[in-house]
């Protein structure tokens, strides 16, 4: 285990600690729904386990980085952050995926376009929030959004 | 949660358990085929594995948490009554609280709007949600580390902010106009 894992798991721990000495009843419920989320997010923790797998192992880091490497530029920056916006994967196990290429020569900009796209943008959520929010106010910030999303890619690639 | 989410909720899971079984097979066929592929491919799967195993129960366990402690009209109260750098700043944070995914982010925004809240905050709370997560950002650090996890943060706060002041402009400008017209 790396610090940073050590580091989250006694925050949680700490944390856990301080809501039961607070309200037994209260984290006995946060406890449920925290094992109802582990257990509905499983089956794609490891569907995208295994597909890092397989992409290490059949697809060259010299492949990779062809499409969404340095060299790949703009455009490849372009199809990241459109592949971002349509997938509908959670965030939170996007990283090990994302790491994964960034190791094997996707670059910096493709990477974090990727992440800002994916969590900002929900294409497949889109109707849901033009319900909620109006059409208008929707569009703008999905729109908006994947524009930003690439100006932070560029901007994360200036500076890394 | 109410029972329609309840129901979608177990079709995901069916459909995610289905595609897992397809990615399974297909991974022991193509493993057959390539068998000089199999000790990289289980290496790298393993690797991942234990680095979830050790960080998500965690992250679960801190969304458990904040979805009991943190009530929804904390929030909604809060970002309704509170304008200017203090009302971005509070839509920051209550958007990063470790609180369920985005679609839970969209009834609370429309009720802010009701409720006559600034647009910026509620777009800024609403990006905060999709984008700042506490768990979310706990993840990138272990997986991407600090740098790439630090900057990528500070950029996405600046562009949220400056996009939620961007579509605040445009909304009330086009009102503007209606109302002349």
């Amino acid at each position: 285990m790396n610090v940073t894992a050590i580091f989250i798991n006694i925050f949680s721990l700490l944390l856990l600690l301080i809501a039961f000495i607070k309200d037994r009843k209260k984290t006995k419920q946060a406890l449920k729904i925290a094992l109802k989320s582990f257990i509905a997010i499983l089956p794609m923790v490891l569907i995208i386990i295994i597909l890092i797998g397989l992409l290490l192992s059949f697809v060259s880091s010299s492949d990779i980085s062809t499409i969404i490497g340095e060299q790949s530029g703009f455009s490849g920056v372009l199809i990241v952050a459109l592949f971002g916006s349509v997938m509908h994967i959670p965030s939170l196990i996007s990283f090990p995926l994302a790491a994964s290429v960034l190791k094997n020569g996707a670059s910096v900009m493709a990477v974090a376009a990727f992440i800002t796209t994916l969590t900002m943008i929900g294409l497949l959520m889109l109707p849901l929030e033009i319900k909620e929010l109006g059409k208008k106010m929707a569009l703008l910030r999905n729109g908006l959004s994947f524009v930003f999303a690439i100006l932070i890619a560029l901007l994360m690639g200036a500076v890394l | 949660m109410n029972k329609e989410s309840q129901q979608k909720q177990k079709k995901t899971f069916k459909r995610d358990v289905a595609i897992l079984m397809i990615v399974l097979l297909v991974t022991v066929i193509l493993s057959s085929f390539f068998p000089d592929k199999r000790p990289e491919l289980i290496n790298v799967s393993w690797g991942f594995l234990i680095e979830m195993a050790a960080i998500l129960p965690a992250v679960m366990i801190l969304m458990g948490l904040f979805a009991v402690f943190v009530p929804k009209d904390t929030i909604v109260n809060h970002l309704g009554e509170t304008s200017g750098i203090k009302g971005i700043a509070l839509a920051l944070f209550f958007g990063a609280l470790p609180t369920g995914p985005l679609y839970l982010a969209f009834p609370l925004a429309a009720v802010l709007i009701k409720k006559g809240a600034r647009i910026s905050n509620i777009i800024v709370f609403l990006s905060a949600w999709a984008c700042i997560k506490i768990p979310q950002e706990m993840m990138e650090l272990q997986f991407l580390g600090v740098k790439f996890m630090a900057a990528r943060l500070v950029l996405t706060i600046v562009f949220v902010i400056v996009m939620g002041l961007i579509i605040e402009g445009l909304l009330e400008w086009e009102e503007k106009k209606f109302n002349k017209n």
